[in-house]
């Protein structure tokens, strides 16, 4: 498909914006997911249900809510300034962290089922052969979980390159900075004589879309045979 | 004296509670299901925390309520094999028999020889048979160097000639590896053709 150097823009901003949500995501997502599949603690439901609300909230609210708390007098972006001189608004990197935000639901989700799915057994074997709960982790519970853990990630990919309605709200629609796909084809459809643009770019994202999809299934597939994927 | 168990604990309605002293050879745990036979393995190995009593194995005071010891299972030297054969689906059969090792020992010719499974060392666990994957669960927890081994009604969901064939493994490795057994059953034929000692519950 021959697409402008505009088009290759935006698409390797998507790329960039996704790939550095889901970055970000992995850590917190993980930590979460292994607090809600083996924590035990008074609050886990509530823990559970912040979790899953970017994926119910308006994503309008949650852009919202990020401008308050990224925003010049919020807390987040006061320090930011403060410390680093920077900020994320108008900036693909706050495009990122929306992204991110909205992933999160998605990517807890599978990386919990993928815990939940290891069997505390083999760990209790491994442990009676002399692993310390490091090692165990290590050599049995994570290479375990791990393909549920890349599926989630494929996924949460996916859904950050389909993220439109908090990254507006949030750091707006500039052309090579915060215009990753939907917005770009959004821009492109208000404009006379876009058409041909936004066929192309809605292409590229049906295309994008359809390989994460397949991808996040094989790996989830492969998770059930218990196989080495890393 | 190879076990010294005075073990007491309540799990939901049901008392669990044993006292035995044993020597060398194999002594078998024998009784109906349900009185908890299992759950004093756990408590031998450390994976299940009694209310009280006391655990000395091969001398050495593994678990001592009043005198706060309670040694974790990676600690214990204790070769646990579980009524499920419990391998590790992401390794072959060797890297599952060589994940005990760095705990140091283990005749690895000897036992691969004595439990016949060396042409199983390249396959993946869910490619083993029943008795296949016991017997690989057997020489896992023997080339761990462990004390003692403990074995949770070994010969269970196996046909007739599977059960003869691991049933001469054992006997072969408490007569072979002079490693004390504690075995769980509830099967007078096998308590019988193991047993040096037998525990009634």
């Amino acid at each position: 498909m021959i697409l402008s150097p505009e088009e290759w823009g935006v698409v390797r901003l998507s790329l960039l914006v996704g790939g550095t949500a889901m970055l970000v995501t992995l850590p917190l997502a993980f930590a979460l997911a292994w607090a809600l599949a083996r924590g035990r603690f008074p609050g886990r439901v509530l823990l559970d249900g912040v979790v899953h609300l970017p994926l119910v909230v308006p994503p309008v609210v949650t852009g919202w809510v990020l401008l308050l708390a990224f925003g010049p007098d919020g807390p987040i972006g006061h320090w930011l300034e403060a410390w680093f001189g920077v900020s994320v608004l108008f900036r693909w990197t706050g495009a990122a962290i929306a992204s991110a935000v909205m992933a999160l639901p998605l990517v807890v989700r599978a990386i919990r089922l993928s815990i939940e799915a290891v069997d505390p057994r083999l760990e209790q074997a491994a442990r009676t052969l002399g692993a310390g709960r490091g090692r165990v982790f290590a050599t049995i519970t994570l290479p375990l979980c791990a393909p549920g853990i890349l599926a989630g990630l494929v996924l949460g990919f996916a859904r950050s390159i389909g993220e439109f309605g908090a990254t507006i709200t949030f750091v707006s629609n500039v052309p090579g900075e915060t215009a990753t796909l939907p917005l770009a084809i959004y821009s492109a459809l208000q404009r006379p004589g876009g058409e041909d643009m936004v066929w192309r770019l809605a292409a590229v994202s049906v295309v994008l879309s359809l390989i994460a999809l397949v991808a996040s299934e094989w790996l989830a597939r492969r998770m059930g045979r218990g196989l080495h994927v890393l | 004296m190879s076990f010294d168990v005075d073990l007491a604990v309540r799990r939901g309605d049901v008392a669990i509670a044993a006292r035995f002293a044993t020597g060398p050879g194999a002594t078998v745990l024998f009784g109906p299901s349900g009185v908890g036979k299992t759950s004093i393995l756990q408590m031998v190995a450390g994976l299940l925390r009694p209310d009280a009593g006391h655990v000395r194995v091969g001398g050495e005071m593994l678990f001592d309520d009043r005198a706060g010891i309670d040694l974790k299972p990676e600690s214990r030297r204790i070769g646990y094999v579980f009524q499920e054969p419990r391998l590790f689906p992401h390794m072959r059969v060797a890297a599952n028999l060589r994940y005990g090792r760095p705990r140091g020992g283990g005749d690895w010719d000897g036992v691969i020889a004595m439990l016949g499974i060396g042409h199983l060392l390249d396959r993946w666990p869910r490619s083993l048979s029943g008795g296949e994957a016991r017997r690989v669960a057997i020489g896992r927890a023997l080339l761990s160097n462990p004390r003692v081994l403990l074995l949770d009604e070994p010969l269970s969901s196996l046909d007739r000639p599977r059960r003869g064939e691991i049933l001469d493994a054992l006997v072969a490795v408490r007569d072979r590896t002079g490693v004390p057994i504690l075995m769980v059953t509830h099967d007078p034929d096998e308590a019988e053709r193991i047993a040096t000692d037998i525990v009634r519950l």
